[in-house]
């Protein structure tokens, strides 16, 4: 009786989502939804390595914010079509995630953190610095939206949030997908194995590195694609994207949401990109994330491994 | 001069990931709120400077303590992941808390000293970097003392080396736990109350203390004390040189330079020795 | 012989673990490596399965030279190991750690695992299958879903020789596989181990209870600060005067030094 309660429930919200634009009438909740679903894809990335390897990335905003500002200067500066931006935004933070991950070798625990830390800070200061290819604190704006040729249809725009709402679900779709494919296979399993017992695992044939490695790049493949994706709808580019609060924001969502599970970063994205928005009309951000920091010890206090996994053990 | 107060900081926060395996991301929270309580005993408590900086290195202490109380010992057992995550969360909790109670203005101490540089010779130092120089150094000292030649120290030692044996013998771990979370506060407590009146005071100052201090415990070595403090010199010069050689901007990607190479190429740290496999 | 060692040395920081080691494995046998606590049993355990690299000498498997290969390469040869502490993957249940252990006997990879879900599903089967014979080779058919953590100790051995049968060995590497174990459950060991030998698997084992080893091995070899003092049978090994001398002389050379 209960799984097919929880069924209905999962296949309820699937038709909500996939209907959105219809029935959400405010616009601005049509944005917190499109913000959502660009957080689900962040989330999602960082659970891979964060849930499965078990290493833990506060650099992963590094790579979102590679890929905003790969794809928003190709798109600006070259005038380079935005889908080949988004590419782009998928290419070079894997670029970026393999170089860290060929070379954090035997770089575990803390000290992975502290790598990726380290990552993101300096990325963040040549980005703020490095004028003459970021224009520095000022940003870069004018980044142009995506753009669908369609031979029948003629050129869609994908500037309305409708349209955009549909391109963020195939992206969280398609990484779900990627991410559930991984994780029912034999990678998956070496992916558990290295979080499990690295030792253990390497004894088995496992090779540690390779499967690190591939992690990290999918891992920054999605984080960038995120990136992109903001990039052509916030259509602004800055140094902010590599303000802490988002890898604060995506390792609370992958946390409080479950990590090592699927859905846990999905819900954990749409909780907690929801929720700064009712607070938004109380309180000020300084609160939030205040209130972010409280709920984080909190939810390991009580549900250490999320709540997804808290609600699967309740059947 | 900041050599001094990064292996304070360094210090601090090697002897609690080396002793409690604890990552405290949060060490930079301890800094600025040694900063703050300076600013509040002087500018509101109307405080004498000299007394100032005491009351924050107590503040610290204290609110290390807790910490530990409340927060740490009931995750004794829990994983490593869970703590450091812990300690992120009260990092954003304190930074938030901070920017809620002091606003995100830049505040400044005053400092009794005289703004006339000193000369002697060719060097010209200006006073209150002398006296942050000296009095960081006594500090490193007294911790050094109290560390080698104290009861405390030599029970803070131990459980460090066999936290098994230690108990065995009589020493209350958690007790130890809590004064040396305590004591590594107290200490990035101190560095904020001094560094306070050199540079000016905002919420986030600690993230970059934090890197700094976990720069300073890479380049030394996990739970050494004299490579924390050896460290906190060598990333003061390797700052300076690089803010000289390349631009001031980059000064504070020093930090995070080092740490990454430090840990690409000898992740037990400069100063640790060899160690054994398997 | 299907594992040779050649002058292994180990040394750091002064102290020799190994120092200048010689001998033979041969296919189809049960050889034991015994010696006193501290004599360098497991340091050659850790060279030979690439977990430490040696400070001189070689080892070769099957006439190829595998000294400071990683230890996922040397495992895709067939040489797998187990620890002599208790190495498990603990929040997996039985059954999925012995599917974790199974991962050199798929090939499904990065690509497959996104494009081509047919071939998961059935290297999913094949492997599940494979994993339930291992599961009960060993023994653990009842507890296949219990978490590896909630198993008692002594079953807890068992799924860490399951978990290494299942990589496919030739040659299996033991490292104190009755260390803590009852009599009883000593004495299924020894049966599980011939049953292994008799499998075609090579065992090469480490071990500390001498009952146990002179009752299963082929061979014994016996090290002793680093330097190997006797390698023959059982029988041969028992009447060795160093041997002796080893075990029940060590107040003599403590008085010594």
């Amino acid at each position: 009786m209960r799984r097919s309660g929880s069924r209905i429930v999962v296949a309820a919200s699937l038709v909500a989502a996939a209907t959105a634009p219809a029935w959400v009438w405010n616009p601005y909740h049509l944005h917190t939804l499109i913000m959502a679903g660009i957080f689900a894809v962040l989330a999602l990335s960082l659970n891979l390595l964060l849930g499965y390897t078990g290493q833990l990335s506060l650099g992963h905003a590094a790579f979102f914010g590679i890929g905003a500002y790969a794809s928003g200067l190709l798109t600006v500066k070259l005038e380079w079509s935005p889908w080949i931006g988004l590419v782009v935004a998928i290419a070079l933070p894997a670029l970026a995630g393999w170089v860290i991950g060929r070379l954090a070798l035997k770089i575990r625990g803390a000290y992975f953190v502290l790598l990726t830390i380290s990552f993101a800070g300096v990325v963040s200061l040549v980005s703020v610095n490095w004028m003459e290819l970021t224009n520095g604190p000022l940003g870069l704006p004018g980044v142009p939206p995506l753009e669908l040729a369609l031979p029948w249809l003629g050129e869609v725009s994908l500037r309305t949030k409708s349209a955009y709402y549909y391109v963020v679900v195939a992206a969280v779709a398609l990484c779900y997908l990627v991410c559930l494919g991984l994780v029912r296979s034999r990678v998956g399993r070496a992916l558990v194995a290295l979080r499990e017992n690295e030792t253990l695992a390497e004894s088995v044939g496992i090779n540690v590195t390779h499967y690190l490695v591939l992690a990290t790049v999918v891992s920054a493949a999605m984080a960038g694609l995120g990136g992109g994706l903001y990039a052509h709808y916030t259509r602004f580019v800055s140094p902010e994207v590599f303000l802490f609060t988002y890898t604060v924001t995506m390792v609370i969502m992958v946390v409080a949401g479950g990590k090592g599970t699927l859905a846990g970063p999905v819900l954990g994205a749409v909780l907690f990109t929801a929720l700064p928005e009712v607070l938004r009309a109380a309180t000020s951000w300084q609160w939030q994330m205040l209130l972010y920091g409280m709920l984080l010890v909190i939810v390991l206090f009580f549900l250490p491994q999320g709540i997804v996994p808290a609600v699967q053990r309740r059947r | 001069m900041l050599g001094a107060t990064y292996s304070l900081l360094g210090i601090g926060l090697t002897l609690v990931f080396g002793l409690m395996n604890v990552v405290n991301f949060a060490h930079g929270e301890f800094y600025t709120l040694g900063a703050y309580a300076t600013f509040a005993a002087l500018v509101l408590g109307s405080v004498n400077f000299f007394l100032a900086i005491p009351i924050a290195i107590v503040v610290g202490a204290a609110a290390g303590a807790l910490c530990d109380r409340v927060l740490l010992r009931p995750l004794r057992g829990a994983s490593i992941d869970t703590v450091m995550l812990v300690m992120i969360g009260v990092w954003i909790a304190m930074q938030n808390a901070e920017l809620l109670g002091w606003g995100g203005v830049a505040k400044n101490i005053p400092t009794p000293l005289p703004t006339q540089p000193l000369t002697a010779g060719p060097v010209s130092v200006a006073p209150l970097r002398l006296f942050v120089f000296v009095v960081s150094g006594l500090l490193i000292l007294g911790a050094h003392l109290v560390l080698a030649k104290t009861k405390l120290g030599r029970a803070m030692r131990a459980t460090f080396q066999d936290r098994e044996t230690a108990a065995l013998m009589g020493v209350s771990i958690d007790r130890i736990h809590t004064i040396t979370f305590a004591f590594g506060a107290g200490l990035a407590a101190a560095a904020g109350a001094l560094l306070g009146p050199v540079f000016l005071l905002y919420p986030s100052m600690g993230d970059l203390a934090s890197l700094k201090a976990f720069s300073v415990v890479i380049l030394g070595g996990l739970g050494n004390f004299a490579g924390a403090a050896l460290g906190g010199l060598v990333l003061g010069i390797a700052e300076e040189l690089g803010a000289g050689y390349i631009s001031s901007g980059y000064r504070d990607a020093v930090g995070f330079i080092i740490i990454v190479v430090v840990l690409l190429l000898r992740p037990a740290g400069l100063f640790a020795r060899a160690e054994r496999v398997g | 012989m299907i594992l040779e060692v050649r002058d292994l040395a180990v040394r750091f920081g002064g102290v020799t673990a190994v120092g200048g080691v010689s001998f033979g494995v041969a296919a189809g046998t049960v050889t034991s490596l015994i010696g006193p606590n501290g004599a360098g049993k497991t340091t050659a355990f850790n060279v030979i399965t690439g977990f430490q690299r040696p400070t001189a000498g070689g080892v070769m498997h099957d006439g190829t030279t595998i000294t400071g290969w990683r230890p996922h390469r040397i495992a895709a040869r067939g040489l797998v190991r187990t620890f002599q502490k208790t190495s498990l993957f603990p929040g997996l249940s039985v059954h999925e750690n012995v599917l974790t252990g199974l991962h050199l006997r798929g090939r499904v990879g990065f690509v497959a695992a996104l494009l081509r879900r047919g071939r998961v599903g059935a290297e999913e089967r094949a492997l599940d299958d494979e994993a339930e014979r291992v599961i009960g080779f060993v023994g653990l058919g009842a507890r296949r879903e219990t978490l590896a953590s909630a198993l008692p100790y002594g079953e807890q051995r068992l799924l860490e020789l399951a978990v290494a049968l299942a990589a496919r060995p030739r040659l299996l590497l033991l490292d104190e596989p009755g260390s803590g174990m009852t009599i009883s459950e000593k004495s299924a060991l020894a049966a599980l181990i011939q049953r292994v030998r008799d499998d075609g698997i090579t065992v090469f084992l480490v071990e500390h209870d001498m009952r146990l080893v002179m009752g299963i091995s082929d061979r014994v070899l016996v090290l002793n600060y680093g330097r190997l003092i006797a390698d023959g049978s059982v029988t041969e090994v028992q009447r060795d005067p160093e041997v002796i001398r080893a075990y029940l002389g060590t107040g003599a050379t403590r008085e010594r030094a």
